[in-house]
């Protein structure tokens, strides 16, 4: 790109900024007449916040900024992704039942609130100036900045998983071209053949993640591919999440489908021969091998310095979600390092998102932020209607300066149930609504 | 942590939103009420497949909770999560559904 295309994109990019602005404040008055507390209405905004990542934390701190704050906030949310692909779900591509598209969904709601969504990669943040640097517009300043990375993977940790395997051996664990792509290879795989599925030590993305989605295989391979088997190689010691009605599918309905190892962490790969070996030496071939690799905070949490939990996760302050190592940046969803028994989830996220631009609303409005509960609420698919719930509610423990579950509430399904399936699907509809619309 | 001790965090939170107006107060019922919209729709407007809180008088809603609560309304969920929330809190959340309106 030419210095002359440059400046263009910077006079094209402050010019569609102004007319956002405008057309967002707009919307916003309209809004407010519509909404039963008013957002304070200031003549200018308090202040700008950029927003880098647009999943379950990112659009929903974008998103309620603009709620609660108004024309108050000026909010721009980078996201490098056209389209917002959700992963809770996508494991019912994997078994066959929904399609990538049904998971699929732009950013215009957003930009209706009056959300300036620019498609783009932020290659570095300047906590210091407070800027961020893009990679096709010109740099933004900004007053409050709101991280949400989400995870990137420590491939490293996994001797043989280069880029050369890594286009062969996948790990389908951020939903899109991955998730079709495994789709297709469990589609090519003849009858009576292998699926193994290695899961890393916790934490990781999503703890029920991996059971979901040997559910999801099984199913498709009892009603398809009988012949077929799955082979679990988990780097944990037991299942991580809903274990006994997991189990209950797997000595149930998939009896006979399933080979559950624990302690079985894989740290290498004959990607040649679709080996999994384990750190005991275990050699495991499949015909479809699919490695979910241990997780860390995405890269820009890592270059920013943002990431200073066990050299893979972000601390925060749980009433404002502002990061301890550098001021005016909130972090977000699964980059943190949780709070006791909090999960790494959307839904967890997305309450993150809520906090956060709460903190910043009442912050830029000269207020002191007051801590928030934040519930979690996880749905796990065993087959195409079949479903089963964990629940928690954490509230804000003042002496200890973090949330807490709340013993006695939350909880498991009794069993699954074709009912909550149903309210898996309503679910699914009204988060996404609630943070891209 | 115990019920107990949540009861008296919210207090503190609710006490000092108090102090700070009537204003504060709202808006704390309305940032409480974003714990629900993750399923029932923002501020309480169900996008489907879920009740919607909106509008929903206030008695009623607190009626509902404390039921749920006491595990005297049969439910799939609610009976858990609601038992996370304290009484204070219930109050805050009917409070505020029971003025957005109805779609």
């Amino acid at each position: 790109m030419s210095r002359a295309d440059v400046k263009t994109g910077t006079d094209l990019s402050r010019r569609r900024l102004g007319q956002a602005v405008g057309a967002g404040a707009a919307l916003s008055l309209l809004g407010a007449c519509a909404t039963p507390s008013q957002p304070t209405v200031a003549a200018k905004p308090l202040g700008r916040v950029v927003v880098v990542g647009g999943g379950f934390g990112g659009a929903t701190a974008a998103k309620y900024l603009k709620h609660w704050g108004g024309s108050s906030v000026e909010v721009v949310l980078i996201e490098r992704s056209a389209q917002f692909v959700s992963c809770p779900l996508s494991n019912l591509v994997i078994g066959g039942s929904r399609r990538i598209e049904d998971l699929t969904m732009g950013y215009q709601g957003l930009r209706e609130r009056g959300v300036l969504v620019l498609n783009d990669e932020v290659t570095s943040i300047d906590t210091a100036k407070k800027r961020v640097v893009l990679t096709k517009i010109a740099d933004y300043s900004y007053d409050k900045i709101v991280v949400s990375p989400g995870i990137d993977f420590m491939f490293g940790d996994v001797q043989g998983l280069n880029d050369e395997a890594q286009k062969t051996i996948l790990h389908a664990w951020k939903a899109g071209p991955q998730t079709v792509a495994l789709r297709a290879q469990l589609e090519a795989m003849p009858d009576g053949g292998v699926y193994v599925l290695t899961i890393p030590k916790a934490p990781y993305r999503c703890p029920p993640g991996p059971y979901e989605r040997v559910c999801q295989v099984a199913h498709y391979f009892k009603t398809r591919k009988p012949r077929s088997k799955i082979i679990v190689l988990d780097g944990n010691p037991d299942i991580q999440s809903k274990k006994a009605l997991f189990l209950a599918a797997w000595n149930g309905p998939y009896a006979g489908l399933i080979d559950y190892r624990p302690n079985a962490n894989v740290t290498e790969l004959d990607a040649r021969n679709r080996t999994a070996v384990t750190e005991l030496g275990d050699r495991v071939k499949a015909d479809v091998l699919n490695v979910v690799p241990p997780q860390r905070a995405g890269d820009i949490a890592r270059t920013t310095g943002l990431v200073n939990a066990n050299n893979r996760w972000c601390q925060v302050d749980w009433v404002t979600m502002e990061s301890t190592a550098a001021k005016d940046v909130h972090v977000l969803g699964d980059a943190t390092f949780p709070a006791p028994a909090m999960p790494k989830s959307g839904h967890m996220a997305n309450q993150h998102g809520k906090v956060a631009a709460a903190a910043i609303v009442e912050t830029l409005n000269g207020r002191t932020p007051q801590p928030l509960p934040m519930a979690n609420t996880c749905y796990s698919f065993i087959d195409d209607k079949s479903v089963v719930h964990v629940a928690s509610v954490h509230q804000y423990v003042a002496e200890k300066k973090t949330l807490e579950p709340v013993a006695g509430a939350g909880g498991l399904s009794s069993a699954a149930s074709e009912l909550e399936g149903q309210y898996a699907v309503a679910w699914a509809r009204n988060i996404w609504n609630d943070m891209l619309t | 942590m115990t019920n107990q001790r949540a009861a008296i965090a919210a207090g503190a939170a609710i006490a000092a939103m108090l102090a700070a107006g009537p204003a504060a107060a709202q808006d704390a019922g309305r940032y409480l009420a974003g714990n629900c919209a993750n399923c029932h729709g923002t501020d309480g407007v169900s996008a489907g497949g879920m009740p919607s809180l909106a509008g929903q008088p206030k008695a009623y809603m607190v009626g509902q909770m404390q039921e749920f609560k006491a595990g005297k309304r049969p439910a799939t969920i609610m009976h858990q999560l609601s038992k996370g929330y304290t009484d204070q809190q219930i109050e805050m959340l009917a409070e505020f559904f029971s003025r957005v309106p109805r779609k």
